[in-house]
């Protein structure tokens, strides 16, 4: 690996670390379920990126392009389903707090 | 509250938008294609969706959650500009040897060719999604 890309390839890591702290405390700190769900999105952004960063410094684009498409399409299921749940969540408790949803007692 | 989560919900489509030119520069177009129009559309929609069926909090309760909220977010640019700093200082990658670039260079041949069993997994995982929507949508039987 050149100089150069090696240096291209820390920051980014170290862009995609960040970008991964700030989803998992997104996730972790909101009292909101739709925050919550963005924040598994930065999440998710961070993988994309590491994955496509991957393929460039391997020379293998095409394969983590494919890989990425899977990963969308499973992200966008996912942010499907989790929206159902918020919108099933405040039909029955009036709310989208995580705190309030006491129907959720085994 | 719920301009707030518009608010939340427009600047992550922005920065699936900023993803989208990164893909582009690491040589990742269809990727990019894709990150711009699902991610930064589709997702943007469905959270807008999601939002516009929710109810906005009182008055009273907004301006105490804000307060909770700034206080809990607060420490976000610290810890992000903390751990940045940290990383920038002691994060050494050692050198690695790259294996030679693929011969296929095309996504859409390794996608179709390559890695089929993945669209099956996709399917699956569509079908799997579908029939959780309309579980999550039915309607109880009186």
């Amino acid at each position: 690996m050149n100089p150069d890309t090696f240096e291209l390839f820390r920051y980014f890591i170290i862009f995609i670390a960040l970008l991964f702290i700030a989803g998992v405390y997104c996730v972790l700190i909101s009292f909101n379920l739709i925050r919550a769900l963005i924040g598994l999105e930065i999440l998710i952004k961070a993988v994309t990126l590491l994955i496509i960063l991957a393929g460039y410094i391997s020379g293998r684009a095409a394969l983590a392009q494919a890989i990425v498409l899977t990963l969308i399409v499973i992200e966008i299921v996912i942010m499907v389903v989790a929206g159902g749940v918020v919108l099933w969540a405040f039909k029955y408790n009036k709310t989208i707090d995580p705190r309030r949803l006491s129907n959720l007692r085994g | 509250m719920t301009v707030r989560l518009l608010r939340s919900v427009v600047g992550l489509a922005l920065t699936s938008a900023i993803l989208a030119v990164i893909m582009y520069r690491l040589n990742s177009p269809l990727a990019a294609v894709f990150e711009l129009s699902v991610c930064s559309g589709l997702i943007s929609v469905i959270f807008i969706t999601t939002v516009s069926f929710t109810q906005r909090i009182s008055k009273e309760r907004l301006i105490i959650r804000r307060k909770e909220r700034l206080l809990r977010f607060l420490y976000l640019p610290f810890i992000i500009i903390i751990a940045g700093l940290l990383l920038l200082r002691y994060l050494k990658i050692p050198q690695f040897d790259l294996p030679q670039p693929a011969q296929v260079t095309d996504a859409r041949v390794v996608l179709w060719s390559l890695r089929h069993l993945d669209l099956l997994g996709q399917a699956i995982i569509i079908i799997a999604g579908v029939f959780g929507v309309v579980v999550f949508f039915k309607e109880p039987n009186k």
